[in-house]
């Protein structure tokens, strides 16, 4: 019987740590993930865990030892939002590059500057081409049920890349919820063993971070890019083995009422639940909408997404974050460059939404969805890259 | 130790970093490595964590190693946490009955990886206490990118980003204090030390960090033929000019006592220390004749000032 409990989504992760019981754990604080290692440093204090409990001095050193300790043959494992993910950056590329299943929760928060502590996805979207995989969770149980399946994601023989679950900071990760917990012992046998190929600490002599000279530098990027298409399938086989464990289902995103959606909206995260409302709401006065809620953003569902819209006649891709491109978003990027090869394809436009912690209130949503409506009825999609929520606009 | 020191005994010894690495003829580093690992006890494995450097790029080249040992590197300033975190994995791993064998970790870093970027982690690292050795080997600039300088330059060295013009003589300031720095983490071992005699000061003093549990930190003047502009084959005249003219004095503090390791029968004038190498050759111009006296003055500063705190 699985456990009903009400947790925030920070105290969700925190309780997934808990009965992962990983070797080592390095973490540094920062707003608003900071009470995950707070919570854990509580249970490494009672003796609720076995964990070698790292407290560093910064991100960058967060990284490197969970980089370090992974390699050494400990499962491993860091919390971070925003300037903090921002300051591992140079390591994240060094741990997907090594191969090392690091996981790494994330709790998304605004870049600076100017700083803000509220949420938005700079920190994360900036990461996307890490060669990190990237799951992403709309509530406190998709924080939960993402982490507990990154590690068997991370460490399978096919992937062996590091895996980052994203959650909305504040909205997702400081809300009290109902939550579904599975039992220490099922997550502990659903997670294993780590049980690497090769260690620092196996007894063999190996050496790991070479120079890697232009000789062989490129066959293993492609390598890496390899393993990166090749987790998809991974993730949807670790996804099956977590529902028939919890009864929760995963895959690669969520079709909201898109069966005969005419129009739809893209989302990922804590505000795909204000679209679904707002989605429930137009549906009963007889519109045709859907929503599509991205969870894995790394890999990219490429041929799925575009299958998936292709009978659309409007789509709108929502972005919490800015790339500051001047041809929008990351995530509107690659859902239009994805649905290219369709036949007949839908109007694809782009809205910037949130940054910063500014509310999405579902009136923003539904001015997406009767922008989409103009849309579809002028069957041009007027200005492409647009923005919601923000004043002067 | 259980016996006497023995340079030949100890040379016979299987090497854990071995020859057909690219290190420059008569480059500190391999022999700062060689001596560290050394010290170690046979049966004892190790893990070295080595931040990116000369040392790096020249000793593990895809798909090649001199490490005849575990070799680990992930980036420049982060060494310290690196190591920190495999010996976190032992400790877990250990207690979960996982390993069996008796693992030792070692930091290396150069200057520039250790008194400069990566100094927030290595003090960090100290702090913590984790049960490891971080080894600067310092060499008083950044070799493998082309000789910039760093804050272990010592004043009115050349260098790269401190030329000599005709406004300003080489570097500007002296020689960043690491070692006294990190004896004020407080940590239970902390040496100077350099090539001299027959390596037994070295070989002491990375027996010494291996086995005193704790952090400890050992800062190895190394130094560079190709940046320092002496000929290759001087390297142990070098270091032992150093310890003599008391610009490197060897001492180590254990639990916060100090003691002088060499003390030379006759200090010599910093002069002898600085003329045969090429980067300090403007020192020796006419008119530069202040220049060695500050230097002298300095050196003679901190000589008299170890000497109280070795009392």
């Amino acid at each position: 019987m699985s456990i009903r409990e009400r947790l925030s989504g920070n105290e969700a992760v925190a309780v997934a740590l808990k009965q992962i019981d990983p070797d080592v754990v390095a973490a540094y604080p920062i707003t608003p993930s900071t009470e995950v290692p707070q919570y854990f440093a509580q249970f490494v204090a009672d003796g609720q865990v076995n964990t070698e409990f790292v407290t560093v001095e910064s991100e960058h050193s967060a990284m490197s030892a969970c980089i370090t300790a992974t390699a050494a043959g400990g499962r491993s494992a860091t919390i971070t939002s925003a300037c903090g993910l921002a300051l591992m950056w140079e390591l994240l590329y060094v741990a997907s590059g090594s191969r090392l299943p690091v996981t790494l929760a994330v709790v998304n928060r605004a870049l600076s500057g100017p700083i803000n502590i509220n949420n938005d996805h700079s920190d994360s979207m900036g990461a996307r081409d890490s060669g990190w995989i990237q799951l992403y969770s709309e509530n406190n149980q998709e924080a939960y049920d993402n982490y507990i399946m990154s590690l068997r994601i991370a460490e399978h023989k096919d992937v062996l890349l590091p895996v980052m679950t994203c959650q909305d900071g504040f909205i997702t990760s400081h809300a009290i919820e109902n939550i579904e917990l599975l039992e220490d012992e099922k997550v502990k046998k659903f997670v294993g063993e780590y049980k690497p190929e090769h260690s620092l600490l196996s007894g063999e002599k190996i050496s790991i971070g070479p120079y890697d000279t232009p000789m062989f530098y490129f066959e293993h990027q492609y390598q890496r890019a390899r393993a990166m298409v090749d987790s998809k399938k991974v993730i949807l086989d670790v996804s099956k083995e977590f529902a028939a464990l919890s009864g929760r289902e995963y895959g690669l995103f969520e079709e909201y009422k898109m069966e005969d959606a005419e129009r739809a909206i893209v989302v990922l995260n804590s505000t795909a639940g204000t679209a679904k409302a707002v989605c429930d709401e137009l549906r009963a006065n007889g519109e045709k909408v859907g929503i599509l809620k991205l969870r894995v953003y790394r890999p990219f569902p490429m041929e799925e997404i575009a299958k998936a819209l292709a009978h659309v006649k409007a789509v709108a891709v929502m972005d919490k974050a800015e790339s500051f491109s001047a041809m929008g978003g990351p995530v509107f990027n690659d859902v239009r460059s994805a649905c290219y090869e369709l036949k007949t394809r839908p109007h694809i436009i782009n809205y910037i939404y949130g940054l910063g912690g500014r509310d999405v209130p579902t009136t923003d949503i539904k001015i997406v969805f009767d922008a989409l409506k103009e849309v579809v009825k002028n069957d041009k999609p007027g200005e492409i890259y647009r923005h919601v929520g923000v004043r002067g606009v | 130790m259980a016996t006497a020191y023995n340079l030949k005994q100890e040379a016979s010894k299987p090497e854990r970093f071995v020859g057909g690495h690219r290190l420059c003829a008569g480059c500190g580093a391999g022999v700062a490595v060689r001596g560290v690992l050394r010290a170690l006890k046979d049966e004892d494995k190790s893990v070295s964590g080595v931040a990116t450097s000369c040392l790096e790029v020249s000793s593990c080249l895809y798909p090649f190693t001199a490490w005849n040992d575990c070799f680990i590197h992930s980036a420049f300033e982060n060494v310290a946490a690196s190591v920190s975190g495999a010996e976190a994995a032992y400790n877990a791993l250990k207690r979960k009955g996982k390993i069996k064998d008796t693992f030792k970790f070692i930091a290396f870093g150069g200057d520039g990886g250790t008194y400069d970027i990566g100094f927030q982690a290595l003090s960090g690292a100290m702090e913590r206490g984790h049960d490891m050795v971080y080894v600067c080997y310092d060499n008083e600039a950044y070799m493998n990118t082309g000789l910039q300088r760093s804050s272990a330059t010592p004043k009115y060295a050349e260098v790269s980003t401190a030329p000599v013009g005709s406004k300003i003589p080489g570097k500007a300031q002296f020689k960043k204090d690491l070692t006294e720095t990190i004896v004020a983490h407080d940590i239970p071992y902390v040496a100077q030390t350099t090539f001299i005699s027959n390596f037994k000061d070295l070989h002491e003093k990375s027996y010494k960090a291996h086995y005193t549990p704790g952090p400890a930190f050992l800062n190895i003047l190394a130094p560079c033929p190709r940046g320092w502009r002496y000929p290759p084959e001087d390297l142990m005249a070098i270091c032992k000019l150093a310890v003599d003219t008391c610009v490197w004095p060897l001492y180590e503090v254990i639990d916060g006592e100090w003691s002088l390791t060499y003390e030379p029968k006759t200090k010599l004038p910093v002069e002898d220390y600085l003329k045969p190498q090429g980067r300090f050759s403007h020192m020796f111009k006419p008119g530069a004749q202040y220049m060695i006296e500050d230097f002298q003055k300095e050196v003679d500063k901190k000589w008299e000032r170890l000497l109280k705190k070795c009392k």
